[in-house]
């Protein structure tokens, strides 16, 4: 269709897309309920509509595939709404195909990936076939009527008798307006018969009394000129009558000019360079108000501290506390409602689950229900981006692994369907996702004579959660033969790379032939966190309190020196190394310091835990990281920068890189020795 | 320049609406769905309704039933658009009061087209 800009039609088009994306979800999440035997009224008009809004739109914009697609699939499921075609799997089957192709159209036009035509067009045949409009004409695309209209251009005289029903104004249509459009077609002269004008005394003003004779010069046909009506046609008795043969005049050039506007050709494509996808993120207006009623508050505080500033003396100085509390009340509102709107609900990962169960379990020959809750608790958009991977892995492992199939759940005395949970909630600060079945569970034995076979460390008395912490290894994997699904040992470290590098955590708990609990715990956003600030030499450094287990301090005496380990202090049975980050990344210590007592950090990191040496413990804060890679370069052993209140930059520390650096530069138990290479990294004051 | 309302629960239709008739000068208001759009209309009068007839929560023509009984839609011009073929969607719009339709797809001058018609 023609659009009044570029523009415009670039705007459209994005909301569009969103639309379609929406749409696409709708479709599948309602044929997968179809599936399971849902046969809801609502449901199927849910998913009719889903097919039929993007339908509307694409015929809009001329995007023939998708209209295609999407208008098989609307016959189809009128078909089913009306009752005359019963929902089989079959049927589900090749929505759910058209739903695929359907969602590789939508994000092939927005440059995100390539479809398959071949793919698409066999499966638009096979919906085309059962919807039986094999031979039916194709959907419309926007053209304008008159243009396909193909009727004699020569000039008549047209005798139009006109006899309203009385209730014809009652549906908002006005005669008057009619016979303006009829004059514009050519020459009109009327007539009113007043006939049925009742006195005025009678008269209802809401009923039309009257009727009237037309007649029209004009090159407009028959058919245009009952298109004028169409709207009444069941409220008036029309007849529309070519008085006058005799006046023909044949306008051969016109005529010509007439048929050239054929209906255009659909573009093959969508213009590219109009829709670069900027990454954009839907947001309430429950967020927006939230957002405008704190800048609001701030406002407020700020004019109020202006007043406070303007003549100061100290008889103000309670007011000027009262405002600056009240204005760091506001900052920190206003902080938090910034974050929900980077937020997203954890829904928007969770929907493809039901699809990917239904696919996998049917491969599989599993029998699973799966059952999704807390799909509405928020997550920074770019966890939720990274989460998405890691999460499918898992349900993969869970159906693979996990669930028996039905005839070993039977013979095992469990239910002939296996369960799948998926579960987000927040937990003091995180959000802790967690997939859970209840299937065969892991088995301990296994796990650890495959550790013993890789050559890794363990021994019989170790923990459940350090021995199914081995999973996590690379290249682990107890599957006793690979599947196209899962088994080959890679993914399960990846997974747990992928939480970690998120600040997050894995935990997995099992018990034989019960089932499996994975929990991810994940912190709400990455863009800010809470940091405990502490000092080495002249550096303050963040560590994420995530991942302080406890400080304490430990005479030197009491550690041992191991050899290729450094220093090693035994807590509760345990052997934590000392890691001095001053060494690792070449911090200058000005004095010596306590040269009898340490004081250690023990920090965490996925399974391991290793203590940090420290100068100083300062104060918790919550920090905004700043990327270090953008503003300066990559430092190993820091995650990121921030700014603190005096204006200095302090160093975030990366935990799992600071456990890799120091086990490189290993520290003596002689803390008072210098290295001559050290480098001022950042000098203090920079 | 008059008010219209838009109903449609796609935001790309309603979105073209507005975007074409705000550009022809008319004022625009827009509703999702049918609840919405009395909700709207109990507050306010409008020159002309264009509404959507597949919608959640309250379908078109419902919306078109409703509005009729309202004293300030009683008159008020109300096209239904719509993509489906089959003459029974427009028969049950015309018998709840609707004043006409428009066939979906439609382009920009088509859509000002209609709405000329019926303002006048």
């Amino acid at each position: 269709m023609s659009f009044e800009s570029s523009e415009l039609r670039a705007e459209l088009l994005g909301i569009f897309f969103e639309e379609s994306a929406e749409g696409v979800d709708i479709l599948e999440r309602g044929l997968l309920s179809l599936a399971d035997g849902d046969h809801d009224e609502n449901l199927i008009n849910d998913i009719f509509r889903a097919a039929h809004s993007i339908k509307g739109g694409a015929a809009t914009f001329q995007l023939e595939v998708i209209t295609r697609l999407t208008h098989a699939m609307e016959t189809l499921l009128d078909q089913v709404r009306s009752g005359e075609r019963s929902t089989s799997s079959e049927l589900v089957e090749a929505l759910l195909e058209g739903v695929d192709c359907l969602r590789a159209e939508v994000s092939a036009l927005r440059n995100e990936g390539e479809t398959d035509p071949a793919r698409t067009e066999t499966v638009q045949e096979r919906l085309d076939g059962m919807a039986n409009t094999g031979n039916a004409a194709a959907p419309h695309l926007a053209a304008s009527p008159a243009a396909t209209k193909n009727e004699p251009d020569c000039e008549r005289l047209w005798q139009i008798s006109f006899t309203p029903h009385p209730q014809l104004l009652q549906s908002g249509n006005d005669v008057v307006r009619m016979f303006r459009e009829l004059a514009e077609m050519g020459e009109l002269s009327s007539s009113a018969n007043t006939r049925k004008l009742p006195s005025l005394s009678e008269i209802d003003p809401l009923q039309c009394y009257l009727s009237w004779e037309l007649k029209l010069q004009t090159t407009v046909g028959a058919e245009e000129i009952a298109e004028v009506f169409a709207w009444v046609e069941d409220e008036c008795n029309l007849e529309i009558t070519a008085l006058d043969a005799r006046a023909f005049k044949l306008h051969a050039s016109e005529t010509e000019i007439a048929a050239s506007p054929a209906p255009s050709q659909p573009e093959a494509s969508v213009s590219t360079k109009n829709s670069e996808s900027s990454a954009s993120v839907r947001v309430s207006v429950d967020k927006i108000d939230a957002l405008m009623n704190m800048v609001g508050e701030l406002v407020i505080t700020q004019a109020m501290l202006r007043q406070v500033g303007e003549n100061f003396n100290i008889e103000r100085l309670g007011q000027l506390e009262d405002g600056l509390a009240q204005l760091a009340r506001n900052t920190a509102e206003l902080q938090e409602s910034a974050m929900r709107i980077r937020s997203m609900p954890i829904r928007v990962v969770f929907n493809r689950f039901p699809r990917l169960v239904h696919d996998i379990s049917r491969k599989l020959g599993k029998k699973v229900e799966l059952t999704i809750t807390g799909e509405s608790t928020e997550l920074d958009k770019t966890v939720l981006e990274k989460l998405s991977d890691p999460l499918v892995h898992l349900v993969r492992n869970a159906l693979d692994h996990g669930i028996e199939t039905a005839e070993d759940r039977v013979a095992g005395g469990k239910p002939e369907s296996g369960h799948l949970t998926l579960k987000a909630y927040h937990l003091s600060g995180s959000v802790v996702v967690e997939i859970i079945d209840d299937g065969r569970g892991l088995d301990r034995k296994k796990i650890l004579q495959k550790a013993q076979v890789l050559g890794l460390p363990c021994s019989d008395d170790m923990t459940d959660e350090q021995v199914y912490g081995f999973l996590f290894q690379p290249g682990f994997s107890t599957a006793d033969k690979v599947s196209e699904l899962s088994g080959r040992g890679v993914g399960m470290d990846v997974v747990h790379r992928n939480i970690t590098d998120l600040g997050g955590s894995v935990r997995m708990e099992s018990e034989s032939g019960c089932g499996t609990r994975v929990s991810i715990r994940l912190p709400l956003t990455l863009a800010i966190m809470d940091g405990q600030l502490l000092r080495v030499g002249n550096q303050t450094l963040i560590v994420p309190l995530v991942a302080i287990v406890e400080s304490l301090q430990v005479a030197w005496s009491k550690t041992h020196n191991l050899v290729g380990q450094g220093p090693i202090y035994r807590l509760r049975n345990e052997e934590i190394a000392i890691l001095d980050p001053a060494r690792a990344m070449g911090i200058v210590r000005q004095q010596a310091g306590d040269t009898e007592n340490a004081l250690i950090m023990v920090v965490e990191a996925g399974e391991r835990r290793a203590g940090i040496l420290v100068d100083e413990l300062l104060g918790q804060q919550q920090v905004v990281v700043k990327s270090l890679e953008e503003n300066y370069g990559t430092v190993d052993g820091i995650a990121g920068a921030t700014i603190l209140g005096d204006g200095t930059v302090a160093l975030i520390v990366d935990v799992v890189g600071l456990m890799a650096l120091a086990r490189k530069r290993l520290p003596t138990r002689n803390r008072s020795e210098k290295t001559s290479e050290s480098v001022h990294l950042f000098p203090a004051g920079a | 320049m008059a008010s219209v309302l838009a109903v449609d629960d796609s935001p790309t239709m309603r979105e073209l609406v507005e975007a074409t008739l705000k550009g022809a000068g008319h004022s625009v208001l827009s509703a999702s769905d049918g609840v919405e759009a009395m909700r709207i209309a109990a507050k306010q009068s409008v020159n002309l309704v264009i509404t959507d007839v597949n919608m959640p929560n309250m379908d078109g023509i419902t919306l078109v039933r409703e509005l009729r009984q309202l004293d300030n839609y009683r008159f008020t011009p109300i096209l239904v658009l719509t993509t489906e073929v089959n003459k029974d969607k427009r028969a049950q719009a015309k018998s709840a009061g609707a004043t006409g339709w428009m066939v979906k797809p439609f382009d920009q001058s088509a859509l000002l087209n209609t709405v000329k018609k019926v303002l006048g």
